[in-house]
């Protein structure tokens, strides 16, 4: 017993076609998975969207819940990946993010740096003032054991390179550092508050351990050891911080756009950002491994460090880079 | 629970793939988190021995902290805490358990995300993390349409059920079967043959009884071999 004449009309169908779709399926997947892929797998490739697009149709119309249309949906799917993927440029991107992207991203959010630094030094000062007028919080700040440091006319950070090696402590640091700044950025999703509460506690925290180092003639030896580090590590967690309130300007105000997409828009930014930053962090980190707790470097050298660092953070955020005159080819 | 997002096309031929639900992303991220703890530990267990010749040196604080650290420790929190941005980069929005649990990231077109969405979805981890165990993202998914944690709102991506991708049709039915049955049916009986090992003996006796049975009169008392052999004639 045979069926009728479309069921003979299938089977012609899939005779034709199943070598089609086994040769898409391998040019596919040699255009997928090698480096440089060949052109004319590229086209073949092309060529067969639609073509696929019109199995499929036929395939649903004959047996929609079966195999060969799962089959067919996969192959076709992977087809419209494959086509529709966004060109990936990394090296460009990469050169692109540090020459100019980043710039123009910074400068879109100028005024929550201001704001955002603004508060910090807020925080510091508030945090000196209650330090000073009541030195017995200082616990609320500082642990016991640099406590009893501080009061004994030391320094924390004297010997640290005694008690861990350059290279640890540098990987140690920038390491904790970038957490900081990462997190600083994402509590930005509590509509910016959480934010506004981390930069204000490390505001207060700084400027309460300056104010009681002050306090026992350490300020300028802290001064010393933060130096040649703290200008582009402090930067960096303002801009943190204010990335993080454009996530919560994003959600509170989202203007024209969703909520959604708002937040998108805005963390794709952040992160942009945030991947320049985090590399500048890097470097502050091996400053603060390697020079900041060695006494041999003077004050001059250490500020001078610091600033020179510091111009090279703001040479990239101002997109001076991507001024520069090029050479022609 | 589980919804599906429609991938709209130039053609005008739309796919469909299921979004994973709580179940599915719980399931590919327990697998990932054992995977990840593992490889950390045994880094530290097989460079703690090879390099200090025992691990009891290790415990004895003989060995310098600057190998400790740059050759034991780091290289392990390096693999546990980088363990999903490269792999979700490098394997196109796939894990190893993302691919045991059937799941991938996509884009909300349905695309393999970039570096950039796949960087940002890890990166807001911190937050889903929060207060403990993934309780933050886990009541994400629960809450959210698509089942999507904090990270997944942030990158514009979501999980979705990933079948595997086979492009060689070996299985697809013969000819004469499509001739006799049509491709749906045929279908049928082949997916029949396919998973008889699996299925228990009366249903798929019942099965095959339901198809042969369409086809013309089927005589009582036919053993299970003589079942599959008739639907395997189907096809011939």
């Amino acid at each position: 017993m045979t069926g009728g004449p479309s069921m003979d009309k299938t089977s012609r169908w899939l005779e034709d076609r199943l070598p089609v779709w086994r040769d898409v399926g391998a040019r596919l997947d040699a255009v997928e998975r090698g480096r440089a892929a060949e052109p004319d797998d590229v086209v073949k490739v092309i060529a067969a969207y639609p073509e696929i697009a019109r199995d499929l149709a036929i395939a649903r119309r004959e047996a929609p819940r079966g195999p060969l249309t799962r089959r067919l949906e996969q192959i076709y799917l992977e087809l419209h990946r494959s086509i529709f993927r966004s060109p990936s440029h990394w090296r460009r991107d990469l050169v692109a993010l540090f020459v100019r992207d980043a710039a123009e991203i910074a400068g879109s959010l100028r005024w929550q740096i201001v704001w955002v630094t603004a508060l910090f030094f807020a925080s510091a000062s508030a945090g000196a003032w209650l330090i000073n007028q009541y030195p017995e919080l200082v616990g609320l700040f500082a642990s016991e054991a640099m406590i009893e440091q501080v009061q004994s006319g030391q320094l924390w950070t004297e010997g640290l390179l005694n008690v861990v090696p350059s290279s640890l402590l540098a990987v140690q640091i920038f390491t904790n550092n970038i957490f900081v700044s990462l997190f600083a950025l994402v509590v930005g999703i509590f509509y910016g508050l959480g934010t506004v509460y981390v930069i204000g506690m490390n505001g207060m925290l700084l400027g309460a351990v300056f104010s009681y180092t002050a306090q026992h003639g350490l300020a300028q030896r802290l001064f010393e050891f933060v130096a040649a580090h703290g200008f582009v590590e402090l930067s960096v967690i303002m801009i943190a911080g204010a990335c993080g309130v454009s996530l919560g300007e994003a959600l509170a105000r989202p203007g024209r756009e969703t909520r959604v997409q708002a937040f998108q828009r805005a963390s794709m930014r952040a992160a942009k950002l945030m991947v320049v930053c985090c590399t500048f962090l890097v470097g502050a980190g091996l400053i603060e491994g390697y020079i900041s707790p060695n006494p041999t470097y003077s004050l001059t050298m250490r500020v001078s460090i610091g600033l020179g660092y510091l111009a090279l953070f703001v040479i990239v955020l101002s997109g001076a880079l991507g001024r520069l005159p090029r050479t022609a080819k | 629970m589980d919804g599906t997002l429609k991938i709209p096309s130039v053609t005008g031929i739309d796919v469909e793939l299921r979004i994973a639900g709580p179940g599915g992303r719980s399931y590919a991220f327990v697998i990932d988190w054992h995977i990840r703890v593992l490889v950390a530990l045994a880094w530290m267990m097989v460079s703690g021995f090879l390099y200090f010749g025992s691990l009891a040196a290790l415990g004895a604080g003989e060995a310098s902290p600057s190998d400790v650290g740059f050759i034991v420790v780091l290289p392990a929190v390096a693999l546990y805490l980088l363990y999903h941005p490269v792999l979700e980069v490098l394997m196109r929005g796939r894990t190893p358990g993302k691919r045991m649990a059937g799941v991938r990231i996509v884009k909300r077109d349905g695309g393999v995300p970039g570096v950039g969405p796949l960087l940002i979805r890890n990166l807001f981890r911190l937050i889903d993390s929060l207060p403990f165990l993934y309780l933050v993202g886990l009541v994400a998914t629960m809450l959210t349409k698509q089942c999507v944690r904090i990270g997944d709102i942030a990158a514009g991506t979501l999980l979705v059920y990933d079948e595997a991708y086979a492009g060689t049709f070996d299985d697809a039915p013969t000819s004469r079967g499509i001739e006799r049955l049509g491709l749906e049916r045929a279908e049928l009986v082949r997916d029949l043959i396919a998973r008889w090992p699996e299925l228990r003996p009366d249903a798929r006796a019942g099965l095959a009884r339901r198809l042969l049975e369409r086809e013309g009169p089927v005589p009582e008392g036919l053993h299970d071999d003589e079942l599959r052999a008739r639907l395997e004639q189907l096809l011939k």
